[in-house]
């Protein structure tokens, strides 16, 4: 037994105080306000207070914390990208998360599994032999390997996928892949800022943003008005909402993205497992869950609603797959609203509108980037400059057609 | 001790069928129509299950798989709800997540440390020192989790099967019963579904004694048999709603997906738990618990009993008790006014000491926790606090919770509806009904069994008349009369922090104060902290009450607590269900026998499966594909080339349509000529490549690339949809097949088997034409993409294996071979010509491919223009190259995707090479960065190992340069 849990044990009362306060109201100006309390907007806040000193900030959010993607994502942590700009930046992440649990004092259930891409296809190999080059290029544990060694890894695998489809002829393996807990990443982070002096407001929608000769004046949400020179919009899939208010034209849409998970098993899969081609990621959760998404749903639309489509495509995928599964059920199904880019990399930085900052374009791959999100854009928003490792993900890439091609590594594993 | 009651009317078991099973390695009996918790309870068993974290003893509690106490594995299946299996012969089960048996669970010492383990303790500790989280993981996941997969498991394709209706709906109670008849009687073709194995609804073991009652429920399912509109499926849940009334009804043996015009839910309600000091003994159960065991399976619940009300179904369950043989010991009602009905009076007739105001405190265990052997009831205060100075026990086997209910309306808020609290019946109610939406019965608060009747009917006529089959009134929804079937706060304190809330989670009371004072005092952040709800029976008996107490709290109204979302499914569906046949369809072309014949190895290429090359006996792979190879060149082969997409557009704007696809220029092409065909995206990415062919001035017929061809096929109609242009668009790519005769000898080939004029004047190279071939109506397009003289031949599929043998015999004499796709992919490489998808890659544009030669000048516009525009000016990042390595090396070779590395950076990468070739040194094609891309330079690639090969640079095509072979006739 830990001593850290004895306390509880022998103090009467629960010897815990509030993660976060409740402020009853905004104060009439802040020297920024964070619009979207998940992951990313806490984030920006904690490290905002913490590397820069910079605590009259407010957090503020229509719902609750952590309810939009953060609550929602299947938690997949790696940096095995295809780019150098996204490999370095998702090390960035993983390198903050290893340490985050101490850092921010909770446990974040930061759990290493190991990531395993199938492939199917002598292109698939190709795609993952291109980044397992381009990882080990840039110090990445990436290695393409055999169907052995997948087999030795996780038995349970069918590597003939039911016999009707091509077989599994290798996969991209990343040891460091891991998984951790979502929901206590927006706890730790929402205390962390918090404790330094900013403030969560939960219930508080921003309605509009009052732009002054091409610089940010304030923010109206529906609990008054707030004056501030710097606005950071980390809304992931409601950004569309935020860039129509200040007059910005982005290359976002909107897709739902949907997952499941089972009843809880005993342990059994210690790895994540990806397949493109069956369109389908597994990982099991500490809780005993298979927490398990496939690609995004094909369309754009603004709804989180799941269908049955969905989950029929994913039992057939998990039973090619694992053919042992065909009795566990599935509890329960969601879905998530993604703000896609054309080429799977962030949208992140320094806009022409002064004093408004974008942390978007989070798609289907943002959970993993919230610490370095969090830590780089805080320094840009407090040095009205963008950091190093988020340049190549300015939005005025897509005017001068510098892309960040990311959909190789980003489609289907998340 | 056998705890069957004689037999009764309507009850599920049939005596004359007795059933052996095996639990936790006993033997027992039971009879067809028991499920395993009612065969065990009436065995005396009850202790069957543990709770998943302090392992605490678990039994019978909602004998209707509301709860998850009891889950069961038998070395196949495993988490099976034991309310919810019935009892078979030979089935041999044991209790999920336990260590030495059910009865003995090692891990009940878990128990002893909840003190340690508050809400959301993992949180807070095994974090530091970082090295031992993983050790700390390891025992947190071995201690989680329920039942054991079994790796050797196989299941059986499940069918599917699909339904189409006016109604559904769904719960065969009285509501949806009438319901359905008032529908049917009006024409809706109805489909009723019930997820219990018999029809009837709480009917069944409510008041079941009752002759009115038993009269009713015949009269009901008489009038439903007569109506040949209405179709009952028992043994059937609807899992999840989705839109558009598309609804998944799931039974044990598959999934009918219905869709349907109207949804009408009757599904009822939960009981719900109180919470009070062990809750969770075996021997607490619901009174509908309670009824089920006595009316459904004809078992005598206990010995002695003590009932906690705060409604009259309490009363109720207490006189089924008393009728049953079970003396009643108490009722402690929680309401200080008491039941105010006649029911009241029939208890204390019985004899039954009512206590008014009084809660049962405590439920009182046997050594070993596993049975309860009295109650510890006491008075309440005014504020309904428990008075812990006046406590007395009640010797009794056990306790019996009727405190209140809770919608089953899980897919009313699945199709959008909300749900208000309502005071009158202290329950949450259907609000706001989406269209097409109806809800009847208890789940839309309505008790009454007769105003459940007229509900119902209410329901069934608002949908007749919705689909346009009733023009009548529809009357309004039954007001509720008489005292709230729920109490609004059934929930004790206790200082032992046994009261709890959560059965699946083990959570007390405690957890949620702690919770709240920790800051997580909304309902979304309560659940997410607690993780109330999140078990396997998804919050059916412990959301309510979790509101309760957040809404206690906070000093808050339930209305401003507000409610989770609800989530399909509603009883967890097995992934054999979801997945059913598992259809994988497989491509072949029609020519697939010959193929397998001829000893082709196949290889999978999307859906499609394709000739990789042909074994000829003692040779190697690679030596099998060389010789395809250099009979091509040296002579005459031929492959089949069925899988490339064939797109015919017709009508007055398809040239014009072609140059908005593609880049290139198609309005001046002449008919009976071939262009070369790029697509790129919005953005300028290359995303297709094909031939277009132009057979009249608005006819063409378009090649696309096998893995592409669907999916651009689906963007052609995209875009013809959007610009509104006047064509046709046919994807004939089933319809034709094709064949590419290929080499210096297919012109003599093929003019032995064809009546159109081979001679290259009337037959230049990139020309099209019609003709017969082999006797079948073909279009032949000289193509060269291989680098040789060739046709490519497209008949329809049906003649295309008549077709291929017929060349095959007239190429006999020259040495005719079939080959396959990967002697195609080396001989197109040696002549440069790129695969869109693998030289190409997901922001590839044409300039840097070098493939700016197929842009159009001057067009006004096409797909990708302005972007391109904007490329096309800016310096290149990259240039695709040829590369060739030393003949003679020995060192290794890269593969395809190796980096090239140039002062220590990443300075390209190959996208292709050909290890061996008919050219006698090996070849790639390559992404240099362009101060690389000069012919003659040396490149370095880190192959595996990261040794370093070296590699040329050199220009495209390595194979025959001049074009020579392609377009002028092959020497006799
Ligand atoms: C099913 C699913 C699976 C996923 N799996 C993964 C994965 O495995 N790995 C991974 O890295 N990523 C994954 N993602 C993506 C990831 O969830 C998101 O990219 C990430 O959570 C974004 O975090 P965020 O903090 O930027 O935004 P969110 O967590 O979405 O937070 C945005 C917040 O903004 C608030 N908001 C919106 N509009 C307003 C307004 N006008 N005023 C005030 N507040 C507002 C919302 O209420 C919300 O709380 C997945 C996503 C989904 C849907």
């Amino acid at each position: 037994m830990p001593y850290r849990l004895i306390k509880f044990a022998l103090s009467k009362t629960h010897p815990e105080r509030r993660m976060f306060r409740a402020p009853a109201k905004l104060k009439d100006e802040y020297d920024a306000v964070i619009i979207g309390g998940g992951g990313h907007g806490l984030a920006a806040a904690y490290y905002l207070a913490h590397d820069h000193g910079m605590t009259n900030v407010a957090v503020v959010d229509k719902g609750y914390i952590g309810g939009g993607g953060t609550g929602r994502n299947t938690a997949i942590i790696r940096s095995n990208y295809l780019t150098p700009e996204g490999v370095r930046f998702y090390q960035g992440s993983v390198e903050l998360f290893q340490d985050l649990s101490r850092e921010l004092d909770l446990n974040l259930f930061y759990s290493e599994r190991g990531h395993f891409t199938l492939a199917h296809s002598p292109a698939s190999l190709r795609t993952q032999r291109w980044r397992a080059e381009v990882n080990k290029h840039l110090g990445i544990e990436s290695e393409v390997v055999g169907p052995e060694f997948i087999k030795r890894t996780v038995p349970e695998i069918d590597l003939q996928v039911g016999g009707k489809q091509a077989p599994i002829s290798g996969a991209l393996y990343h040891p460091p892949g891991a998984i951790a807990r979502h929901d206590a990443v927006a706890w730790a982070y929402a205390r962390g800022a918090d404790r330094r002096g900013a403030e969560i407001h939960q219930q508080t929608a921003v309605t509009g943003i009052d732009i002054r000769d091409g610089e940010v004046a304030g923010v109206h949400t529906d609990k008054g008005f707030i004056k501030t020179k710097k606005v950071l919009s980390a809304v992931a899939g409601w950004t569309t909402h935020i860039t129509r208010m200040v007059g910005l034209r982005t290359p976002l849409v909107i897709h739902p993205l949907q997952a499941l998970v089972t009843e809880p098993l005993k342990p059994w899969l210690n790895s994540i497992v990806v397949s493109a081609s069956l369109h389908l990621y597994v990982s099991q959760s500490s809780r005993g869950e298979l927490v398990t998404g496939a690609s995004l749903d094909p369309y754009e639309l603004i709804s989180m609603r799941s269908t049955l489509g969905f989950a029929e495509g994913l039992g057939t995928g998990l039973l090619d797959l694992f053919p042992c599964l065909g009795d566990i059920k599935v509890m329960r199904q969601w879905a998530g609203l993604c703000d896609m880019t054309p080429d799977f990399s962030p949208l992140m930085g320094t806009t022409p509108v002064k004093g408004f900052y974008l942390d978007a374009g989070w798609g289907t791959w943002g959970f993993k980037a919230t610490p370095i999100c969090g830590k780089t854009i805080a320094f840009t928003l407090a040095r009205d400059q963008d950091h190093e490792l988020i340049k190549a993900f300015n939005l005025s890439r897509f005017e001068q057609f510098e892309l960040v091609g990311e959909k190789g590594a980003a489609s289907v594993g998340h | 001790m056998d705890r069957r009651l004689p037999p009764r009317g309507g009850e599920w078991i049939d005596r004359s069928r007795p059933v052996e099973f095996r639990f936790e390695g006993a033997a027992y009996r039971g009879f067809e129509g028991d499920v395993v918790t009612s065969a065990l309870w009436a065995n005396d068993v009850r202790l069957m299950g543990r709770s998943f974290k302090y392992h605490r003893p678990r039994g019978l509690y909602s004998l209707a798989g509301h709860d998850a106490n009891v889950m069961l594995e038998d070395g196949l299946r495993t988490n099976l709800r034991g309310d919810l299996t019935a009892i078979a012969p030979g089935l041999d089960l044991h209790a999920v997540n336990t260590v030495g048996g059910v009865d003995k669970d090692w891990l009940q010492v878990m128990g002893r440390f909840s003190r340690f383990l508050p809400v959301g303790f993992y949180y807070k500790a095994f974090h530091t020192p970082r090295l031992l989280f993983p050790f700390y993981e390891k025992q947190m996941r071995k201690a989680a989790g329920l039942g054991r997969i079994d790796s050797a498991a196989v299941s059986d394709p499940s069918p599917k099967d699909y339904a189409f209706g006016d109604l559904l709906v769904v719960g065969a109670g009285p509501a949806g019963l009438s319901g359905a008849i008032a529908a049917a009687e009006h024409g809706l073709k109805v489909m009723l579904v019930d997820e219990q194995p018999r029809p009837g609804g709480s009917l069944a073991w409510q008041g079941a004694e009752h002759p009115d009652v038993s009269h009713t429920l015949n009269g009901l399912l008489e009038r439903v048999d007569q109506l040949d509109n209405i179709e009952l499926r028992c043994g059937t849940q609807a899992a999840g709603w989705y839109a558009d009334h598309w609804v998944a009804l799931a039974d044990d043996c598959r999934l009918t997906k219905l869709r349907a015009k109207a949804t009408l839910v009757a599904a009822g309600c939960f009981e719900q738990p109180a919470v009070f000091q062990n809750n969770d003994l075996p021997g607490v159960m619901l009174g509908s618990a309670a009824q089920r065991l006595m009316h459904l399976y004809a078992v005598k619940p206990f010995d002695r009993a003590v009932v906690l009300a705060a409604n009259s179904d309490g009363y109720r369950v207490a006189l089924d008790l008393h009728a049953a043989g079970v003396v009643v010991a108490a009722i402690a009602d929680l309401r200080q006014d008491g039941e105010p009905t006649a029911v009241a009076q029939q208890a204390a007739d019985a004899g039954i000491a009512v206590h008014r105001g009084y809660a049962v405190y405590e439920a009182v265990p046997t050594r070993g926790n596993k049975r309860v052997r009295g109650a510890v009831i006491c008075p309440l205060d005014r504020d309904g606090n428990p008075r812990t100075d006046s406590v007395q026990q009640v010797d009794c086997d056990g306790i019996v919770v009727s405190v209140g209910w809770a919608p089953n309306g899980g897919l009313i808020s699945q199709a959008g509806g909300r749900f208000a609290y309502s005071e009158r019946i202290g329950q949450l109610r259907p609000q706001q009904l989406p269209e097409g939406i109806m809800a009847a019965g208890r789940v839309n608060g309505v008790f009454d069994l007769h105003d459940q009747i007229n509900d119902g009917r209410r329901a069934g006529l608002a949908a007749a008349a919705r689909l346009g089959q009733y023009e009548g009134d529809v009357p309004d929804i039954p007001g509720h009369r008489g005292a709230p079937p729920s109490h609004p706060y059934p929930i004790l304190p206790h200082e032992g922090k046994k009261n709890f809330v959560d059965f699946d989670e083990d959570l007390h009371l405690t957890d949620f104060i702690n919770a709240h004072q920790e800051g997580y005092d909304n309902i979304e952040l309560m659940k997410r902290f607690t993780t109330v709800g999140m078990g396997p029976s998804q919050g059916k008996l412990s959301n309510i009450n979790a509101i309760r107490i957040l809404a206690r709290l906070n000093g808050a109204s339930i209305n401003e607590t507000g409610t989770t979302t609800s989530r399909p499914f509603h009883q967890p569906v097995p992934l054999r269900l979801l997945a059913g046949r598992r259809f994988h369809p497989q491509r072949r072309t029609p020519i697939d026998r010959w193929h397998a014949e001829a000893g082709a190895q196949m290889v999978h290429a999307g859906a499609w499966l394709r000739p990789e090359y042909y074994q000829v006996d003692g040779r190697s792979r690679d030596a099998c594909i060389l010789a395809e190879a250099v009979n091509v060149r040296t002579g005459v082969g031929l492959i089949d080339v069925s899988t490339l997409g064939k797109i015919q557009i017709s009508g007055p704007d398809a040239a014009l349509f072609l140059e908005r696809i593609y880049t290139g220029r198609f309005t001046k092409q002449p008919v009976g000529r071939l262009r070369y065909g790029l697509a790129c995206d919005e953005t300028g990415v290359i995303i297709e490549d094909g031939v277009i062919a132009r057979l009249g001035d608005d006819r063409f017929y378009v090649t696309a690339t096998s893995g592409g061809a669907a999916a651009f096929y689906r963007e052609m109609q995209r875009w013809a949809l959007i610009w509104g242009t006047d064509i046709t668009l046919i994807n004939a790519t089933s319809q034709l097949a094709a064949v590419n005769l290929a080499g210096p000898g297919s012109r003599d080939v093929l003019r032995e088997l064809t009546d159109i004029d081979l001679s290259p004047e009337a037959f230049p190279y990139l020309g099209v034409r019609g003709g017969f071939v082999g006797g079948a109506a073909a279009t032949v397009m000289r193509v060269g993409f291989v680098g040789e003289l060739g046709y490519e031949i497209h008949v329809p599929a049906s003649q295309s294996r008549h077709v291929w043998t017929t060349l095959m015999q007239a190429g006999r004499d020259r040495g005719i071979r079939a080959f396959g796709v990967e002697a195609q992919r080396l001989l197109r490489l040696e002549k440069g010509h790129l695969i869109v998808g693998q030289d190409t890659d997901a922001l590839t544009n044409p300039y840097e491919a070098d493939v700016a030669w197929a842009i159009g000048k001057d067009k006004p516009f096409f797909v990708g223009a302005r972007s391109l525009e904007i490329v096309r000016k800016q310096p290149l990042n990259r240039r695709l190259v040829g590369l060739t390595f030393a003949a003679a090396s020995t060192g290794p070779l890269p593969e395809e995707c190796h980096l090239i590395i140039a002062d220590g950076d990443i300075a390209g990468r190959v996208t292709s090479i050909a290890k061996q070739t008919t050219l006698g040194y090996p070849v790639a094609m390559a992404f240099v960065r362009p101060d690389l891309a000069e012919a003659g330079q040396v490149v370095q690639i880190r192959v595996d190992g990261g040794a370093l090969a070296e590699a040329q640079v050199a220009g495209l095509p390595f194979y025959d340069p001049e074009n020579i072979r392609q377009q002028t006739p092959s020497h006799r």
